[in-house]
């Protein structure tokens, strides 16, 4: 499958974050973030 | 609730509906009634999608799972945002490439019109039951809490969203849902700051408190299959749920595909992927906090108040009021435990918080031993009646402790979650079925108009299915879990179409059909036999009917009827 050609899509219009590949691995760290967050939250008050 | 409380709930419900159907009257074309405007930003598709997930038991229910067994429901979501980023990155680009009105039509363009049909079918089963199933769920809680008639809440609320989807479609969907969206959190963030402030603790003994309960567990990394709640079955099961509703279940696709461009679409999408996990703790929190409130306030011994009214009527032995009485000494006894556990903690004094702590504890399993006594009588005395009051938590605070103008808010917060996702969901099912079934197999050289009369027909037939499933409803599950229920139990085979579709070329439509047909059967006959927790069958559906087209398209041979090129139908 080829992603649709379009470049005007393909800025993401973002400061910093120029690429999607950029904005996915930023989304993924906000996960692993808010894991690691809740995980403290479990163990402080465990 | 007072006058002011209905004036509240009345006027927003239905000047937001009215609004909707005012600001969409001109559009008559069939791209605008199914697509909406096309021309919205990402941030009102990241709300829109938002808005149709969280329907009213999210608002309702989940601060009652909180309070009863802590965070750790939040590991639900641990497979979403990595499902949303697949979305954005593989289906979404396709799905505007194509140029479709729903998922399945890309079905029909890469398999054949019968697999096509099976998906949309699918999708039809299951979200037209999860649609009665979003009527239903507040309404009983609503009606039950308040005193009102359980038919009328669902007719109500059930005629209201019929009115204007059927009237305005898509469009209408989207922009109501920004408004309901701003009063559902306007709602639960003025809750949460009044619970706040009534709290008689402090936030950290408050936090101290929860811990102690056994609250604050949020991840769990235990590999026990009967175990709802893991960081395994939230990452792998939740990653397939949520792959396929946000991937395959027309009722998001619609949201999405709406944008102006695919990087408005995109950025809608991977906000819902950065703030679904902090909300739903935010509101899983709301329950403890909750907990934590009624831990020195005294607690209902039955949140259900009209279901313990009605149990007490028909207790002659006086059994009920013997337990109830015995839970408010437990209950005493209890809050006096947690002062000491406190007081030894401020003062460092380790022994004695361990000690206290402790005693506490005791209480608190004293209390719910004698809860679970009182529901088992209740149950014997009434077969009818559900014993598990959690749902009827948080309705109950706001009653309770909330002041009169943001009861009214906070209930319209409640039918304005329930009228947004109800909406997505009626336009989907309206949408599929117009276009998947009646454009493809009955009339397909009509008219925009004569579609869009279609559409609005369809739209309108399964609002009344709804209201009828409505009904007629009798739940045993939790009202969340009775929607990812019926979600996981047929969205896996959905999602094994698609991921097929994308990743395995040389299956053919019939392999993929029959596959999908057997893993289906499979998955309902495993629900009904084995105990293991439901997000499972997520991972097991999708594995299945991959496994099993391959095998079929292995004894059929090659097909030369495999589509290169896929272009909507």
């Amino acid at each position: 499958m080829k992603p649709p050609d379009d470049d005007q899509d393909e800025l993401t219009g973002l400061p910093g974050l120029r690429t999607w590949r950029s904005v996915y691995l930023f989304v993924f760290g906000c996960f692993v973030l808010s894991v690691v967050l809740l995980l403290a939250l479990t163990v402080i008050y465990s | 609730m007072n006058p002011l409380d209905f004036a509240v709930l009345i006027i927003s419900m239905l000047a937001i509906a009215a609004y909707g159907m005012w600001h969409t009257r001109r559009h008559r074309d069939l791209k605008h009634y199914l697509r909406g405007d096309e021309t919205v930003g990402w941030m009102t598709i990241g709300i829109s999608v938002a808005a149709t997930q969280a329907s009213a038991i999210t608002f309702i229910s989940t601060p009652g799972q909180g309070y009863q067994s802590g965070l750790d429901f939040v590991q639900n979501y641990f497979g979403m945002p990595l499902a949303l980023i697949l979305v954005a990155a593989v289906f979404l680009p396709l799905y505007r490439r194509l140029n479709v009105y729903t998922a399945y039509e890309f079905l029909g363009s890469r398999f054949d019109t019968k697999t096509r049909l099976l998906g949309a079918g699918l999708f039809l089963v299951q979200r037209g039951l999860a649609a009665g199933i979003t009527i239903y769920a507040p309404a009983i809680i609503l009606s039950t809490a308040l005193g009102w008639r359980l038919d009328l809440t669902i007719l109500f609320s059930g005629l209201l969203v019929i009115i204007y989807t059927v009237a305005g479609g898509s469009q209408a969907v989207t922009l109501t849902q920004k408004y309901q969206m701003t009063i559902i959190f306007g709602g639960m963030v003025a809750a949460f700051a009044i619970l706040l402030i009534k709290l008689p603790a402090n936030l950290g003994d408050a936090f101290t408190v929860a811990g102690g309960f056994k609250k604050l567990n949020a991840v769990n990394f235990s590999f026990d299959p009967q175990r709802r709640y893991t960081f395994w079955t939230g990452l792998l099961g939740g990653l397939f749920l949520s792959l396929s509703y946000f991937g395959t279940d027309q009722s998001q696709v619609q949201r999405y595909i709406s944008g102006s461009s695919l990087r408005e679409s995109r950025l809608g999408l991977m906000f819902n992927a950065v703030f679904k996990i902090p909300m739903q703790f935010f509101i899983l929190l709301l329950g403890v906090m909750v907990f934590v409130f009624y831990q020195f306030e005294p607690a209902p011994f039955y949140f259900n108040q009209s279901a313990w009214n009605q149990a007490v009527q028909h207790d002659p032995d006086g059994k009920l009021q013997g337990l109830a009485k015995e839970f408010d000494e437990t209950h005493a006894q209890k809050e006096q435990f947690i002062h000491q556990w406190l007081d030894a903690k401020h003062d460092g004094n380790q022994a004695a918080e361990t000690a206290a702590q402790a005693q506490a504890l005791s209480a608190l399993d004293r209390g719910n031993d004698l809860r679970d006594e009182a529901g088992k009588i209740m149950e014997a005395n009434d077969p009818g009646v559900k014993s598990n009051d959690a749902d009827y938590v948080f309705i109950s605070f706001i009653l309770g402790q909330l002041p009169h103008g943001l009861i009214g808010l906070l209930i319209a917060a409640f039918f304005a979650a329930a009228l947004q996702s109800k909406s997505a969901e009626l336009n989907a099912l309206g949408s599929t079925t117009t276009v998947d079934f009646y454009r493809h197999m009955v009339k397909r050289d009509a008219s925009d108009a004569h579609y869009v009369t279609a559409s609005k027909w369809f739209t309108l037939l399964w609002g009344l299915v709804a209201l009828g499933f409505a009904l007629f409803a009798h739940l045993q599950e939790n009202l969340i879990q009775a929607i990812n229920i019926v979600g996981s139990v047929f969205y896996g085979v959905v999602l094994a179409l698609f991921l097929i579709a994308f990743f395995l070329k040389h299956v053919g439509g019939t392999a993929v059909f029959w596959a999908a047909l057997a893993s289906q059967v499979m998955v309902l006959i495993l629900y009904h036999y084995l105990h293991i927790s439901y997000l499972w069958y997520n991972f097991i559906g999708p594995a299945a009917c991959i496994l099993l087209s391959l095998v079929i398209q292995a004894a059929l041979g090659p097909t030369d009827k495999t589509k290169q090129e896929w272009t909507a139908t």
